[in-house]
């Protein structure tokens, strides 16, 4: 069958099974755009408002389903518009292809309008990236880059097609299924492993994005059944485990909980399971694993020793790593380890009853969401918080910029969520700050008529940088005040979507329940809230447990 | 602490950049690096040297083993390898230092390839450390022009080693 590059395009991606893709049209891409239309009854096509925010809504999309985003964007400033959002992805290991147009090869390298060496922009940010030059190379290369996103450790992988390369034509089908290259692995002696398990009397389980990454959740609940281990999460961790399992203790790190942070640096051994040890997560290094010993887990052998010196270093898939651990693990107790971990969970950032504060905003909303309700969220102490006191049940609930830490992430991201959920009720919580860097994304909210609740916790200041400003900077609050006069409730009804203004628990109770439509209804809540309010407890960077800050 | 990587490549433009790339988003020295195609025309050869402390040598290897182009790696310290360095140095002589000069490169083991009533070129090729040694010997005398092809090396051969 001879088909031109961009029908090959659009075949390869249903073999390879979208059905959804999010993009922004072009002048390089315009044949791309062409099979799009005459193939819309298979593949939807959600345009947004800008690329950045197609990005973020193909990485959301594929975290909340799974499956491999994909995003198209023109030559020049299309493509550089892609960048945060494949950087952002890379550092989150989210599978995501992006692809962009370019100039014709004849045309490469002449400064011609809109050409810009994306391949070369986005080296450093992708998990791999293909320039084909010629059409013969669009079909295994299609092939290659999903195999590569979506494999090993996931990531993005960018396709740079340009525009003769859409028009000409060659033989579709032929391609070979390609498979990842074989490279060795680190071996491992199981009972040596086995042993220091068994050894242990303190054991705890640091469970991290990679456990989310290999349908894993269930072997880390078992694995913790089993050990009686208390289970901390990083960020990209949480939803690993329900929050109702009363072993899951919650985040570490920086702007973790107290009995997760302080059984964590007690423990003597750790199981740490598709992790990074991301400084945000470990602070001062030479504390962090000072009475423990440390078993990694992960599937990518470079995690071994990049921050952390593990003991054992167990290389491959998580899952299948833990379930053959399971096979020779009996079921142990440690009432004393329970004990300590009881009184550590004491210790916690006192209820306010009543107060308009974000704890208890963030709860209401939770009570009129569902447990597989997708929470999006941008980047600061809304971020924190969301991930400190939203009950989180089912994995894949949670879209959030980790690694980046991509202010103006969660709006895109809220709307693939939803769309790779099947259009149910989504939440996001974001900050005026942050919403303020992508909130044009509210047209695409609308005229996609998605069920996307957005709750603004508005404190009319850059919260988290102040924070720092007010801890490490004397109170100096260099342009972090913002004042800004934007009414965000009227904005989104300029927008289409319904806008409330709230500053106290019965109005947003009143609007809450008003908004408690189902998969209907796009709304805006803007809640005024205190400008001081922290983010706590909070150990500062590079320190450890001991320098934890407990109270504002 | 001095280690050499010897990769395999995929013979294809942006190879080069994509690994000096990773050398210099994750902070990596090249002391030095040389590519050619090998007896297989896809595939290329590059051999970097590189220096920094265990961890960091360690991470190299990782790290060149998760890009995709690169089909294997081959760790080696310079003991483990055999290596060598092309060198053509041009200097200007004088009546004085020529005899010096052409008996250090009988020493050694260097060629002259240019000659004029001033000038002349040597070429030495031989382990980086002797290429330095000759080097030193030139100090002396005015060097007009100096080019070095970075370490070329390949593993030792050991019987009954399990290599194609």
């Amino acid at each position: 069958m001879r088909l031109k590059g961009a029908t090959i395009l659009i075949e390869e991606l249903l073999r390879q099974g979208v059905d959804t893709v999010f993009g922004y049209p072009g002048g390089a891409v315009l044949d791309i755009y062409d099979e799009l239309y005459k193939y819309s009854d298979r593949i939807d096509h959600v345009i947004t408002a800008h690329e950045q925010g197609a990005c973020h809504a193909a990485d959301g999309y594929a975290r909340a389903s799974g499956k491999t985003g994909v995003v198209i964007a023109t030559s020049g400033p299309g493509a550089t518009n892609l960048v945060t959002g494949i950087a952002n992805a890379n550092l989150d290991s989210v599978p995501l292809v992006a692809i962009t147009g370019n100039v014709s090869v004849n045309a490469l390298g002449r400064d011609s309008f809109q050409e810009v060496d994306i391949v070369g922009i986005t080296q450093p940010i992708v998990k791999h990236n293909f320039m084909v030059r010629h059409v013969q190379e669009l079909e295994q290369t299609i092939k290659e880059a999903f195999l590569i996103a979506n494999s090993g450790r996931k990531g993005p992988v960018l396709i740079d097609i340009p525009k003769n390369v859409q028009t000409d034509t060659c033989e579709y089908g032929i391609a070979v299924v390609p498979r990842m290259p074989d490279k060795p692995k680190l071996p491992y002696v199981k009972d040596k492993v086995l042993e220091a398990i068994r050894n242990s009397t303190k054991p705890f389980i640091y469970c991290g994005g990679g456990v989310i990454a290999a349908s894993a959740e269930q072997e880390v609940l078992e694995l913790s059944h089993r050990l009686d281990a208390p289970v901390g999460l990083s960020m990209m961790g949480r939803t690993a485990l329900p929050d109702s399992y009363d072993y899951n203790l919650g985040m570490c790190g920086m702007h973790g909980e107290y009995a997760a942070s302080k059984a964590q640096s007690e423990c003597d051994l750790m199981l740490a399971i598709g992790v990074r040890f991301s400084d945000r997560a470990t602070g001062d290094l030479n504390e962090y694993t000072k009475k423990c010993t440390v078993i990694h887990i992960d599937i990518d052998k470079a995690e071994f020793g990049k921050n952390v010196d593990p003991d054992f270093c167990l290389q491959g898939d998580v899952k299948a790593i833990l379930q053959d651990l399971l096979k020779d693990l009996k079921g142990v107790r440690h009432p004393e380890w329970r004990e300590e971990i009881t009184e550590f969970k004491k210790t916690k950032t006192p209820d306010r009853p009543g107060e308009f504060c974000p704890k208890n905003i963030i709860e209401a909303v939770r009570r009129h969401m569902q447990d597989s309700t997708v929470v999006a969220t941008d980047v600061g102490q809304h971020q924190m918080w969301t991930v400190q006191y939203y009950d989180f049940e089912q994995p894949r609930t949670l879209l959030t910029s980790g690694g980046l830490g991509t202010m103006g992430y969660g709006l895109g991201a809220a709307i693939g969520g939803c769309i790779g959920s099947g259009r149910k009720r989504t939440v996001l919580f974001t900050s005026e700050g942050s919403f303020g860097m992508n909130l044009n994304e509210l047209c695409t909210v609308v005229s996609q008529d998605l069920p996307i609740t957005i709750v603004v916790l508005d404190n009319n200041v850059l919260g988290m940088v102040r924070q720092w400003q007010g801890i490490f900077y004397e109170g100096r609050y260099s342009q972090t005040t913002l004042n800004r006069k934007t009414d965000f409730a009227a904005l989104a009804n300029a927008f289409g979507a319904k806008g409330y203004s709230v500053a106290t628990l019965e109005e947003l109770e009143k609007v809450l329940t008003e908004t408690d439509t189902g998969d209907k209804g796009a709304y805006l809540i803007d809640c005024h809230i205190n400008q001081d309010e922290k983010v706590l407890p909070m150990i500062p960077p590079g320190k450890s447990i001991k320098n934890i800050i407990l109270k504002g | 602490m001095k280690r050499i990587y010897s990769c395999l490549v995929e013979n294809r433009s942006g190879v080069l950049a994509k690994v000096a790339g990773l050398f210099w988003r994750r902070c990596f020295n090249i002391d030095s690096l040389t590519v050619g195609e090998t007896e297989d025309k896809a595939i290329s050869n590059m051999v970097i040297v590189s220096s920094g402390d265990e961890r960091t040598l360690e991470q190299i290897e990782k790290q060149l083993n998760k890009k995709l182009d690169i089909i294997k790696v081959k760790t080696f310290d310079e003991s483990e390898g055999i290596s060598q360095e092309l060198v053509l140095v041009k200097i200007r002589y004088n009546r004085d230092n020529r005899k010096d000069i052409m008996e250090n490169c009988q020493i050694m083991g260097a060629r002259i390839v240019d000659l004029s009533k001033s000038m002349m070129t040597i070429k030495m090729c031989d382990t980086p450390e002797r290429v330095q040694m000759f080097l030193d010997t030139l100090k002396s005398i005015r060097i007009v022009e100096l080019a070095r092809t970075g370490t070329l090396a390949v593993t030792k051969i050991k019987e009954q080693s399990d290599e194609k």
